[in-house]
């Protein structure tokens, strides 16, 4: 197979349009918390878009518009309704009126069969394939109002971007401010049947709710500001869209088979694909940038515990100047990577020094670094020795996970805390000095 | 599904329960969640330029009660004036605090946009604001403390920093009367003093604001005037003469079974026994 721009770029042009359209509304649906909301519109709106056919035996877009928005606030008074009087909560109301509303659809397409042009199987995923041999034969219809439909929420969300931000963050102080907070959210809900019904055609109902909610969930993760949000949404949709017809025209060459993938499924698999990817890159809050953060936090700690470790060495000794061999060090924290790069680090940042014997000993500023976590060790073990009746050995391993997470200001309340910071309950002195203001 | 009958009464008749001059003044309202009364026969007025605080126990209607006034949940019955206007014409005058927790903080939005939006109400439909509205969400940062946390996303605020975040964007409203939902709530001591002294400040300008407020302790440092509520306003006046241990009994004792019971028959729908 070979690339035909002009069906596969029709073809392109159209998931693209579709997916940027369902993108954009998709975006201020998550916002809300309200994605269900949108897979809700996009099945429920089927019957509306049956009925409007059967009355007008067309698929002009002014019926599918009039169909869509009677059965989308159907769904809306109908989910109050179920949640009011059927004591359930809103997600499983909405459950109940879009499945049914969906199935009573299906029911009515076999019924318009007989009228019009229809295919249920194509309201799963589509009728992508018909685009492409309709290409050869003029501007498909499809491609014509998906064009309207994607201009037309392009609009909105650039012309009401003020509004539509005020109402979805605080729609309660939107009201007072003026912006009706329930008729921006009913334009949207109108917005997004509209854009499930046209898109439906072309590139089925899974496409839809997968476009509307997972550009802008990816999005989300990537950026915490909603213009930025709302232009990454968009250029998901629309990479998804492309790179699903490359991979479709490639998928035969490269599995050796005859048979060619769904475009829109293959555009789902892509959105889905970036999304992914999203969760392990994404800055702070990606898996990614998790793990470097424990990481580091690790190495941070082992680093502290060196540094006590030589503390506690010269202490016991009374010497000053006594070296730690290293070997005993690795005897006590092992020899694994994390060890080896700790006693590098601590090297690097001059806390510790190499002696001629092969030995450790503290800095001047290695020194300072240890003497306060000691400090806070002894303080929290006095600290927890004040307040509970645990036996002096209970003391230690607690204080050891603490030390490494007490700061100035907790320091500062200990010692105020805790009637005599000299000694610890132990009997050994607790280092002098200020707190500091550091890292 | 009101409550009861409307009262058909002309809306210059209304008018004649009320002062023009007093920021707000509300008139024999009961407000009703599904039928169900939470409010009965609420009737106040403030004094210009006072802070008052609204106490009462959990579940006494306080956030109603600011809601209804700002047309949030409609009244069953009846009638609000602010300057002797109905809201919907006074809207630039009232600035509103709503409570931290209404809020989605994941929401991706920084703290200067947050402030900027106590703007939208004087830029017209699908305008968006301009650079002076910015410079006075800006000054209204500065003012609460927060200008270098302007360009932070606000999940990443404190509780206590989100809440001055919140007043800024009701000083930057530029209102005559303010609502505020528990701006004290979970806020350390510092924003706590910082926020008393934004008050003092309001007032010294002429500005009447309503504090929902929980801390009966520091009920008589704060506020001049304070409204005592507990479905009813069991008494309201200068905090010196009302704050007293035995109307504080009265709205705290739980001597309102008969308040409960009313309610809870509307809300059945019957008589009682059915």
């Amino acid at each position: 197979m070979t690339w035909s721009w002009q069906g596969d770029g029709t073809v392109v042009l159209v998931a693209m349009l579709a997916g940027c359209a369902c993108a954009l509304v998709g975006s201020f649906l998550v916002l809300r918390r309200m994605s269900l909301m949108g897979d809700a519109i996009s099945h429920a709106v089927l019957p509306g878009l049956v009925v409007a056919f059967l009355v007008t035996h067309s698929r002009g877009i002014g019926a599918m518009l009039v169909g869509a928005v009677v059965v989308g606030i159907l769904t809306a008074l109908l989910t109050q309704v179920i949640a009011r009087y059927g004591k359930v909560e809103e997600g499983a109301a909405m459950g109940v009126v879009f499945t049914i509303l969906f199935a009573i659809g299906l029911v009515l397409i076999r019924q318009a069969t007989d009228h019009v042009d229809l295919d249920p199987s194509c309201v799963l995923y589509g009728n992508i394939a018909h685009i492409y041999a309709d290409a050869f034969h003029g501007t498909p219809v499809a491609l014509k109002n998906l064009a309207i439909v994607f201009a037309l929420n392009l609009f909105f969300v650039t012309a009401f971007y003020k509004e539509l931000k005020v109402s979805a963050f605080d729609p309660a102080l939107s009201s007072t401010l003026g912006i009706n907070a329930n008729l921006m959210h009913y334009a949207l809900m109108i917005l997004v049947a509209l854009t499930a019904v046209v898109s439906f055609e072309a590139v089925g109902s899974i496409l839809v709710i997968a476009m509307l909610i997972v550009p802008p969930v990816t999005a989300y993760l990537l950026t915490d500001r909603l213009g930025v949000l709302l232009f990454l949404s968009v250029v998901f949709a629309a990479a998804s869209a492309l790179l699903s017809q490359l991979a479709v025209i490639a998928f035969p060459v490269w599995f050796n088979t005859p048979v060619q993938p769904d475009t829109s499924a293959m555009m789902t698999v892509f959105a889905g694909f970036f999304l992914m990817v999203a969760i392990v890159v994404a800055p702070t809050r990606g898996l990614a940038s998790k793990a470097w953060q424990h990481l580091a936090l690790r190495a941070q700690i082992r680093r502290e515990d060196i540094l006590g470790v030589l503390y506690r060495f010269r202490e016991n000794l009374g010497d000053a100047a006594a070296a730690m061999p290293t070997a005993d060090l690795r005897r006590i924290f092992g020899h694994g990577l994390l060890t080896r790069y700790a006693l590098q680090s601590l090297r690097r940042r001059r806390l510790t020094s190499t002696t001629d014997g092969n030995g450790l000993i503290l800095t001047e500023k290695g020194l300072n670094r240890a003497e306060r976590l000691i400090r806070s060790h002894r303080l929290w073990e006095s600290y927890v020795a004040q307040y509970s009746d645990l036996p002096l050995d209970h003391l230690h391993e607690p204080a050891e996970r603490v030390e490494h997470f007490i700061g100035p200001r907790l320091e500062t309340a200990l010692r105020e805390e805790v009637a005599d910071p000299q000694a610890d309950p132990h009997g050994r002195s607790i280092p002098s000095g200020q707190p500091e203001k550091n890292d | 599904m009101n409550l009861l009958p409307k009262q058909r009464r002309l809306p210059e008749a209304a008018d004649q329960h009320h002062d023009p001059r007093a920021p707000i003044s509300i008139h024999d309202m009961t407000v009703a969640y599904h039928r169900r009364p939470v409010l009965w026969d609420i009737d106040f007025a403030a004094e210009e330029g006072r802070l008052i605080g609204i106490v009462g126990p959990n579940g006494a209607g306080k956030s109603t009660l600011i809601k209804a006034c700002l047309d949030l949940i409609p009244k069953a019955s009846g009638s609000i004036r602010i300057y002797g206007q109905p809201y919907k014409k006074q809207r630039q005058l009232v600035g509103y605090v709503p409570q931290r927790e209404s809020i989605d903080w994941e929401f991706p939005i920084n703290a200067l946009d947050v402030v900027t939006m106590g703007t939208y109400g004087k830029i017209a439909w699908c305008l968006p604001p301009r650079k002076k509205h910015r410079a006075a969400a800006y000054e209204a940062l500065e003012k609460v403390g927060m200008a270098e946390y302007a360009h932070r996303q606000i999940s990443r605020l404190s509780g206590g920093q989100q809440q001055r975040v919140f007043l800024a964007r009701a000083l930057v409203q530029d209102a005559q009367l303010y609502l505020m939902d528990e701006p004290f709530a979970g806020v350390d001591a510092a924003t706590e003093s910082a926020i008393i002294a934004l008050l003092k400040d309001l007032k010294a300008r002429g500005r009447t604001v309503l504090v929902v407020h929980h801390d009966l302790q520091t009920v008589k440092s704060y506020f001049d005037d304070v409204i005592l509520l507990n479905m009813r306003i069991v008494a309201s006046g200068p905090t010196a003469t009302t704050f007293t241990e035995e109307n504080l009994r009265t709205t705290y004792g739980g001597k309102l079974t008969l308040l409960v019971e009313a309610a809870e028959a509307i809300a059945r729908g019957g008589k009682e026994g059915v």
